[in-house]
């Protein structure tokens, strides 16, 4: 059994079966990090005493015959944002390393380990989740899998490369402005930014709070699918989580017929920005869908700038405080920028935020026609480390603030999006974004589904 | 603020004098460049008419 290809459901279900130990899954996992991460830096903590723990409570739990729940014995790991009972939270940051440890475990991470799943570490970030390389200048650059010269994405680089490296098959992250499906996109991996209010976000350290989203990264689409279901429900502990009832998507994940769903290309700005390489990772998913109508997305431009204000404001104000007391400990990359955005007169704020509504609402009409857009990723398969610029479009412009181009007017207005992965021969994989209307994730998961079945996406 | 010949050095010294902020020398042209980024970002979403009904919206539920 080859632990390191399966995915999670896979290593579930012969954990359930007795065909493999959880503590043998658990211990395999822990030696690949070991042998593994100095070269990737995936991870910045490695619970190996509580994993071994949890994992023998579960082979304790299936001996007695008791249901050790959907993710029995699956090794994860979280974002170093995400509280964990007893560790402190770095949020990618020296300042953090100060605090105290957490004393309970962040909501998401408390439900993966009810469903059986067992916590191995904590993963690398840019710092605040300011960014989209994880180039972390006191935890170091997280390499890609894929060629460790280049980045992994960010700002949830060590959640991408971990499972795209085989490390483990589940990890969580956050997303913002595209921080869970750049870094998927760039390391090959499947990412879900479900719904803005979607899935909790309590015990996690937030950035920009009207915009901060969480989600997983997985190796197939019935694990973004059964990871999705077990994050879901109400909870009091995050203002914004949803009071609806939670949707089990595993099991649409596996319908083959998409002929009653409505596809379409966002065009203009989302083509027009691509390099010729992002457009036919795109083109490749619409093919092989038959897909041939596009759709405009109107002022995406604005979004993705009103997402920018948005965020330099929201996120300045919330480390206002320790940009006042100590700006020398801030990486370089974030503390310009969060200086900066401290200075932005309100009516700009104002103006980003009535702009969303306005974006949202245009949007929804677009869906009145389609069921689910098309779009790509990222504008470029992941760059160098440190590499400043790219060309796009013709033009020279920085990488750390466009590889966000096309994820970001889509957050701003909280649409579920799965970032597909397209594995290219002699080349750096890419992400396609499936995008579709507020609580709709269902159907991307289904599009996902039937894409992953004909070979189009894979790990 | 968006004119001709205003001057966003002074801008951000001032603006930093007021939230309490001490800009150090060093990091004063990295703020300076990303408030100038920001600037211009911010100027395609302050160009745009928005109807007086246009709100943000924060929705509150029992």
């Amino acid at each position: 059994m080859n632990l390191e290809q399966l995915d999670a459901v896979a290593i579930a279900s012969a954990v359930r079966s007795g065909k493999v130990s959880a503590v043998d899954v658990v211990q395999a996992a822990l030696q690949r990090i070991e042998a593994r991460d100095r070269e990737l830096n995936c991870f910045t903590t490695v619970t190996a005493e509580t994993a071994l723990a949890d994992a023998e409570r579960i082979d304790g739990a299936i001996a007695q015959g008791k249901n050790p729940g959907f993710l029995a014995g699956v090794p994860f790991a979280v974002k170093n944002l995400f509280d964990i009972a007893g560790i402190t939270t770095l949020a990618g940051a020296k300042i953090n390393a100060e605090n105290l440890s957490a004393t309970q475990d962040a909501t998401a991470v408390a439900k993966l380990k009810k469903a059986g799943a067992v916590l191995v570490g904590a993963l690398n970030m840019d710092e605040y989740a300011y960014g989209f390389v994880t180039e972390n200048f006191h935890y170091g650059a997280t390499n890609n899998p894929h060629d460790l010269k280049h980045v992994a994405g960010g700002s949830s680089g060590g959640s991408a490369a971990a499972v795209s490296s085989g490390l483990v098959p589940l990890t969580l992250g956050s997303d913002t402005n595209g921080s869970i499906r750049v870094p998927a996109a760039l390391c090959g991996v499947f990412g879900l930014k479900p719904t803005y209010g979607r899935l909790s976000r309590a015990g996690v350290v937030l950035f920009s709070s009207s915009l901060d989203h969480i989600g997983p990264f997985a190796r197939s689409v019935r694990d973004i699918a059964t990871v999705f279901d077990v994050l879901q429900g109400q909870d009091d502990r995050d203002p914004v989580c949803t009071k609806r009832p939670p949707v089990e998507t595993r099991f649409m994940a596996s319908s083959e017929d998409l002929a009653d769903l409505r596809i379409a290309i966002a065009g203009d700005y989302f083509m027009k920005g691509a390099s010729s390489e992002a457009s036919a990772a795109v083109y490749q998913v619409a093919e092989a869908m038959e897909v041939n109508e596009y759709i405009t997305i109107p002022e995406a431009h604005r979004a993705r700038a009103a997402a920018f204000v948005i965020t330099a404001c929201e996120g300045a104000n919330l480390h206002l405080g320790r940009l006042r007391s100590r700006p020398q400990d801030f990486d370089p990359a974030t503390r310009d920028r969060f200086l900066a955005g401290a200075l932005i007169p309100s009516s700009w704020y104002v103006q980003a935020q009535r702009f969303r509504r306005w974006f949202g609402d245009r949007v929804q009409e677009i869906f009145q026609k389609v069921d689910v857009i098309i779009a790509p990723t990222t504008p470029i398969s992941a760059p160098l480390i440190g590499q400043q610029t790219m060309i796009l479009d013709g033009e020279e412009i920085l990488v750390r603030p466009h590889l966000g181009l096309f994820t970001q007017p889509l957050s701003f207005i909280g649409l579920p999006v799965l970032s597909v992965p397209i594995q290219r021969s002699n080349a750096l994989p890419l992400g396609v974004q499936l995008i579709a209307a507020p609580y709709n994730e269902a159907l991307i998961l289904r599009v996902a589904a039937v894409l992953e079945a004909k070979g189009i996406i894979s790990i | 603020m968006e004119g001709k010949g205003f001057d966003v050095g002074e801008y951000v010294d001032l603006m930093a004098l007021l939230v309490d902020l001490q800009l150090r020398d060093e990091y004063r042209d990295g703020v300076v460049e990303n408030f100038e980024r920001i600037q211009a970002i911010a100027q395609v979403v302050n160009e745009f008419p928005l109807p007086d009904n246009i709100e943000a919206a924060p929705v509150f539920e029992l």
